[in-house]
């Protein structure tokens, strides 16, 4: 599905990534785990066009996406969400939702300022899809709500939401269980089953290791730019290097 | 929606009574001007209050409309309707061509690109003496005429420059709700996510500033035909900044605040007449008193002030117990 290979990032001095390889198999959740400034947001970056590689290419489906620009990723069906939530703060929780929904809709900037019958049918669908999707991540009560104002929990499932508005084919998700409480992390989790199950393939970076290790199917772990191991969770959480890592020798 | 209607039924009575109530003289005359005033307000806040896109290059597309529409009409015998269309098409290309290169441009840098477009083009108002007439002006342009009536009293042109008026804010207050006001608000909010949403940044930026620049330089047109005669010194860098004050003050990202920013800003002199010399002493002392008591603009302050009434008021707004 995604084929990461050879990536490697620099900025200015510092190897953030370096030659980095891995497969995301289609239908499967994979963890991108390590240490903090492993270069898993880099990665992140570099997948979603937002930062550009310094060398390697990005393989989706059958396609080479390396160096696209996010919008034209998003189209193609790669979406992200973020480690510091990007929420459109003035904006009510319902209208970010129908930010996601954008790419679903077609009417141009003069059937818009003209409210042509087809614009406003489009726009009630717009509206009725926005409500089904903040349903789906359980928090249809708050619609109307300054998105601005949800506590941290929230806005990361309304983050979630705005993310699978797109249909996406892969979700990659950056640390989305930081800052939750154990309840909400456990409800994220049956939540990214869920969406798995509906077809969506699924990049995960998290620092919450019963999380990833509950939830993945294959890890990834980085430190420091590199890829350090690749597994299941059984075989990483006996992983010598791995635990070496952690515990901060290297 | 509802409440949209409701919103613009009542500006569109407000505006349509104005003339009854300054019957007529000299303040009929200002009442035009704050209608084109209007337009220029409403066209710089899509760019700048809902796609966070600054512009203090606004006074040259409003001069390239009105000299457009002058040169035309005046030297070159056109009619005036052909020239509008023509000038607003030119300046929409223009716009559009200049725009992606520019708004690539962020934050200050933006600002000053902005502001060297409107410098260039003031400088060609005022050199290029064989066309614009230079600083001495342009003078002989005709009145708009339509099925054989000539708009050629402060009352015609009340009407006509109001219609246009009420039809971009309408227009405006319509993409505003939709799927491009969305993706505006977005990017203004966060362009990289928006993108990351798949929305062209790029592309939705250059035309958000197009509209503006076409709505600016049809204000010009329609300002060039109604006072007959234009010089440089109406589109220099000061009106651009004139203009940036009625967006702030009116409130960026409300259709109807920069409507009230540029009705404000337009009397706001003619009324300070009273104070004679020191009339821009007590202009300066209002806009810092605004800016810093009302930083959200008059209309969000409204609101605010609205809602503070309501939890007073026993018995309503039941909520707040
Ligand atoms: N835009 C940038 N410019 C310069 N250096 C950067 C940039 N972005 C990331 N880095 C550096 O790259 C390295 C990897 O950072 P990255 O954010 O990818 O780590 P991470 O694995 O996501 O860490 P965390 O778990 O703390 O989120 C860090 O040393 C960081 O300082
Ligand atoms: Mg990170």
């Amino acid at each position: 599905m995604l084929e990461v290979r050879d990536i490697t990032c620099v900025f200015g001095g510092l190897v953030a990534l370096d030659r980095v390889s891995f497969t995301a198999q289609r239908g499967e959740i994979t963890g991108v785990i390590g240490p903090n400034g492993a270069g898993k947001t880099t990665l992140f970056n570099i997948v979603s066009g937002i930062y550009q590689r310094t060398a390697g290419s990005i393989v989706f489906g059958d396609l080479d996406v390396s160096g696209l620009p996010p919008e034209r990723l998003a189209r193609h069906g790669l979406v992200r969400t973020f480690q510091n939530i990007e929420l459109f703060g003035q904006m009510t929780v319902l209208e970010n939702v129908m930010v996601g929904l954008h790419t679903k809709s077609t009417s141009g900037l003069l059937a818009c300022a003209l409210r042509l019958p087809w614009q406003r049918r489009e726009e009630k669908k717009i509206r009725s899809r926005a409500r089904e999707l903040l349903d789906y991540v359980g928090i249809p009560d708050l619609a109307d709500q300054s998105a601005a104002s949800l506590p941290f929990g929230q806005g990361r499932l309304l983050e979630i939401a705005r993310a699978l508005a797109l249909e996406p084919q892969l979700l990659s998700m950056d640390e989305p269980a930081a800052g939750l409480n154990s309840r909400e992390t456990w409800q994220l989790g049956e939540l990214i089953r869920r969406i798995r199950q509906d077809g969506v393939t699924v990049l995960l970076v998290e620092h919450d290791m019963e999380l990833v290790m509950d939830v993945c199917d294959r890890i990834i772990v980085l430190n420091l730019g590199q890829k350090l191991a690749e597994g299941t969770p059984r075989q990483i959480q006996e992983n010598r290097a791995v635990i070496a890592a952690y515990l901060g020798e290297g | 929606m509802r409440r949209e209607w409701f919103k613009f039924a009542l500006y569109a009575l407000i505006v349509l009574l104005a003339p009854l109530c300054v019957n007529g003289g000299y303040l009929l005359n200002v009442l035009v001007f704050v209608g084109i005033n209007t337009l220029l307000a409403v066209g710089l806040n899509l760019l700048l209050g809902f796609a966070g896109q600054i512009s203090l290059g606004q006074a040259a597309f409003y001069g390239l409309g009105a000299y457009g529409s002058g040169v035309l009409t005046a030297s070159y015998g056109w009619n005036p309707w052909l020239a509008l269309v023509a000038a607003a098409l030119t300046v929409g290309v223009l716009a559009f061509a200049i725009g992606f290169p520019i708004l690539k441009l962020k934050g200050h840098y933006l600002a000053m690109a902005t502001l060297g477009f409107g410098i260039i083009v003031f400088i060609v108002f005022n050199e290029y003496v064989d066309i614009t007439g230079g600083p001495s002006g342009l003078p002989g342009i005709p009145n708009l005429t339509a099925a054989g009536m000539t708009f050629d009293s402060d009352l015609k042109n009340f009407y006509l420059i109001w219609a246009v008026v009420l039809t971009v804010v309408l227009l405006a207050i319509n993409l505003v709700h939709s799927r491009i006001g969305r993706a505006l608000r977005a990017i203004h909010d966060s362009e990289v996510a928006a993108r990351v949403l798949g929305v062209n940044a790029r592309l939705l930026k250059v035309q958000i500033f197009t509209c503006s620049a076409v709505i600016s330089c049809i204000a010009g047109s329609l300002y060039a035909h109604t006072v007959t005669f234009i010089s440089p010194a109406s589109f220099g860098f000061h009106f651009s900044i004139e203009l940036l004050t009625m967006v702030i003050i009116g409130g960026l990202g409300s259709i109807y605040g920069s409507c009230l920013g540029a009705a404000l800003l337009t009397l706001l002199p003619e009324m300070l007449r009273t104070f004679q010399d020191y009339d821009i002493v007590v202009y300066g002392f209002l806009l810092v008193a605004m800016t810093m008591f009302l930083p959200g603009g008059l209309v969000q302050g409204g609101g605010l002030l609205l809602s503070q009434l309501k939890r007073l008021w026993p018995g309503r707004g039941g909520n707040n117990a």
